[in-house]
């Protein structure tokens, strides 16, 4: 499998890869960790004429804590995701999820750039950004702005993202200290896409959920926010019924395709699956 | 299209050469290096087969552009024995254990083991089988794989290879 041909950049600097994405116009793609679009152009459903590859970037390789935010550059890799101090005290559910995606070969090259902005409804940490409120950085010709991860996906492979726009950080609010976690994924064999999975991040005080956020991957051509059943969820004990409530609520905005995973009705009882047991743990977790 | 002009390090070896951007790195490896170690598999980033060490990383190298490769330093199963033929652990632990049969997977279960082993020298039966789960075996049932890398684990560490009890 032989990808066609095509010119080779390697800008240093985010304003040069912007300003050839610009003039290459569509015949140009950019190449994060390339575990997306490189399968894609071996089967030769992607052939650009021009690979602009950001890997030549150093100040998209980067991880820090600023005013109340966790920034992290968009070339970051899962692996650096996994191995970060920063992240297992902070936001250690971006831990928890980067172990989940494909193997660890491909999470050595990996970023969570690519992952977030690809738009495949299979990739699991949109669905996180979405539970964590995040925003990310794009620039493009016409220059810096935010987009917020839940405005940012559209449809499959389809976002917020202008031609030539590329996103250059994630910003995650940093939880609450203390905050419960889970990502909870059910999927074939290592290495596969989720058939259903659950985001769950929630605060517990005087034993009752002060609040909580819901993200769902590939049950829709978008990863889900599933703001109702977390609305369902703040303020009660988890109790057998309002886990329930939540659940059916959740499995309500789900509109999964029929596929190799499962037909479609499964693969919505499944994220209700997911969802339960991403409750669950994130309680356990929970202080307070 | 132009060739590209790259430069990297093959188990400590500086080689200069010219590629096509297109051109796989387990293509380069293997037809301009002619270093045939690094197995095509399935070339769909499943196998692993080709995996080969890259800057300290496992890499697929049927899932990266030689291009990207310039300035790399990189290790394949060709360079892990010693000059004078001596077998590095794992390859030693993988002839002791009976850790391959037909084994076209072993170039790239060794360098994945060795990546696991420089980050985590006495690894968990449970890691050893976490860290190796994006490289396949279609032989073995990986029984043999696991002790082979705990063999080698134990050698590395300088303490005698007990095999657990079954």
């Amino acid at each position: 499998m032989i990808p066609g041909s095509f010119a080779y950049h390697r800008p240093t600097s985010v304003s040069e890869a912007v300003l050839l994405l610009d003039s290459l116009g569509d015949e140009a793609r950019a190449l994060a960790g390339g575990h997306s679009l490189i399968p894609m152009m071996k089967l030769r459903l992607a052939s650009p004429a021009h690979l602009i590859d950001l890997g030549g970037i150093g100040e998209l390789r980067s991880l820090r804590e600023e005013a109340g935010e966790i920034v992290i550059g968009a070339m970051t890799t899962q692996h650096e995701l996994i191995g970060s101090q920063l992240l297992s005290a902070k936001i250690p559910i971006l831990s928890e999820t980067s172990l989940l995606i494909a193997d660890p070969q491909v999470r050595y090259l990996g970023t969570i750039g690519g992952n977030v902005a690809n738009g495949d409804p299979g990739n699991d940490l949109p669905a996180v950004m979405i539970c964590l409120n995040a925003t990310y950085d794009v620039t493009g010709k016409s220059g810096p702005r935010r987009i917020a991860a839940r405005d940012f996906y559209q449809g499959a492979y389809f976002t917020a993202l202008e031609p030539g726009e590329i996103v250059t950080a994630i910003r995650i609010p940093v939880p609450q200290a203390g905050h419960g976690y889970a990502y909870e994924k059910l999927k074939r064999k290592i290495g596969d896409y989720a058939t259903a999975a659950a985001a769950v991040v929630l605060s517990m005080s005087g034993g009752k959920v002060v609040a909580c956020s819901i993200g769902l991957t590939n049950v829709a051509e978008t990863p889900l926010w599933a703001e109702e059943a977390a609305g369902i969820i703040v303020g009660s004990t988890l109790d057998a019924a309002t886990v329930k409530k939540a659940v059916a609520a959740a499995e309500a905005i789900t509109a999964p395709a029929s596929d190799a995973r499962g037909p479609a009705i499964y693969r919505t009882k499944m994220a209700g699956v997911m969802l339960a047991r991403a409750l669950a743990r994130a309680r356990q977790r929970a202080g307070a | 299209m132009a060739k590209s002009q790259i430069t990297l390090t093959v188990n400590g070896k500086k080689e200069e050469a010219l590629v096509e951007p297109r051109t796989l790195l387990i293509h380069f490896l293997r037809e301009q290096l002619n270093l045939t170690g690094p197995h095509i598999g399935c070339e769909t980033t499943h196998c692993g087969a080709c995996t080969i060490d890259l800057n300290g990383m496992s890499v697929k190298s049927c899932t990266m552009f030689a291009v990207q490769a310039n300035g790399a330093d990189i290790v394949t199963i060709e360079g892990m024995a010693a000059a004078d033929g001596t077998l590095h652990a794992l390859q030693e632990g993988f002839r002791e254990m009976h850790g391959l049969q037909c084994g076209f997977c072993t170039p790239g279960m060794i360098m994945r083991a060795h990546r696991l082993l420089q980050e985590n020298p006495s690894p968990t039966e449970e890691e050893i089988r976490f860290g190796i789960a994006g490289n396949l075996c279609r032989c073995t049932g990986y029984q043999n794989i696991v002790k082979a890398i705990q063999y080698a684990a134990a050698k590395l560490g300088g303490v005698p290879y007990r095999e657990a009890a079954e």
